[in-house]
C-alpha cells in the first residue's frame, strides 16, 4: 500500500470532532456552572444572612470543594472530556489540576511527591496571575491613581 | 435575570476557550494563563467589576475573576496602606480559594488511591 492510501485510510477511521459540538457543550456545561455559582450565592447570603461579598467567599470553597471530590473518585475526568473547556474555565477546573497532581505523584511520598508536584499544573495559573496582576496594578496606579 | 447573565457570561468565555482549544495547538495549561491575565487586565480600567455587576456569580466562577480578585485585593490595600500594598494584599481575596484547594487536595490525596 502505497503512502498516500495509507493517509487516505487513517483519515477516514480517525474520528471526527466537531468544533461546533465541542463549542455548544462548553457553552451549556460553563454556563450552568456560572447558574450554579450564582443559585449558591443567593442560597448563601439568603440561608447565612451574610452579605454578597462573603458569600461568595463560600461560594468558591463550595466549588473547589466539589472539584476535589469529584476528581478524588475519578468522576471528574470524565466530565472533563466531556465537556471541555465547560469545566476546566471555571475555578473547578483550578481544583482538578491539583487534586490530580496530588493524586499522581502520592506513590512518591508525602514531601518529594505531593508536597513538591501539587502545584505543578496550577502554578502557572498563579504565576501569571501574579505577575500581570502586578504589572497592571502599576499601570493601574499611573492612569488612574489607585 | 441575573441568572440568564450569568448564563450567558459563564457560558461565553468557556465557549471562547473551547475555539482556541480546539484551533490552535494551545494546551488547557496556556488557555487558563491566558484567561488569569485578560481577567487582571480587564480589572485596570474598572471593566471586570461592571461585569461582576451585570452577571453576579456567572462572572465570578470563570478562572478569569482569579486574576479580577488579584489586581482588587492589591488596589485595595495600595489605597488603604500605600504602594508596598502591591506586595501585601496581592492574595488577599483569593486566599480563600487558594488555601482550600490546597487543604482539600492534600486531604482527599491521602484519603483516596489514584484511579488510572
Amino acid at each position: 500500500m502505497d503512502k498516500n492510501k495509507y493517509n487516505l485510510l487513517v483519515k477516514k477511521y480517525t474520528p471526527k470532532e466537531s468544533r461546533l459540538y465541542n463549542g455548544l457543550i462548553a457553552f451549556i456545561v460553563g454556563g450552568l456552572m456560572g447558574c450554579l455559582g450564582q443559585l449558591l450565592l443567593t442560597l448563601y447570603s439568603y440561608f447565612l444572612e451574610i452579605p454578597t461579598k462573603q458569600a461568595s467567599v463560600f461560594m468558591i470553597i463550595t466549588l473547589v470543594f466539589l472539584g476535589c471530590l469529584l476528581t478524588a473518585l475519578g468522576v471528574f475526568d470524565k466530565m472533563v472530556s466531556f465537556s471541555r473547556c465547560g469545566l476546566i474555565i471555571p475555578i473547578t477546573g483550578f481544583a482538578h489540576s491539583m487534586q490530580s497532581a496530588a493524586l499522581e505523584y502520592k506513590r512518591e511520598g508525602l514531601v518529594t511527591g505531593i508536597g513538591a508536584n501539587i502545584f505543578k499544573l496550577a502554578g502557572t495559573v498563579i504565576m501569571f496571575g501574579v505577575v500581570s496582576a502586578y504589572f497592571f496594578g502599576i499601570i493601574r496606579l499611573i492612569f488612574m491613581g489607585g | 435575570m441575573i441568572y440568564l447573565n450569568s448564563f450567558l457570561f459563564a457560558g461565553t468565555v468557556c465557549l471562547i476557550g473551547q475555539l482556541i482549544l480546539d484551533n490552535t495547538k494551545l494546551t488547557p495549561g496556556h488557555i487558563t494563563s491566558i484567561f488569569v491575565v485578560v481577567g487582571s487586565f480587564l480589572d485596570v480600567f474598572d471593566i471586570y467589576d461592571k461585569f461582576v455587576l451585570w452577571a453576579g456569580g456567572g462572572a465570578l466562577v470563570p478562572i478569569t475573576s482569579f486574576g479580577h480578585l488579584l489586581i482588587h485585593g492589591a488596589m485595595d490595600t495600595v489605597n488603604n496602606f500605600g504602594i508596598m500594598g502591591l506586595f501585601t494584599g496581592m492574595f488577599d481575596l483569593t486566599s480563600s480559594g487558594i488555601v482550600a484547594a490546597i487543604i482539600f487536595s492534600f486531604v482527599f490525596a491521602l484519603i483516596f488511591a489514584p484511579k488510572d
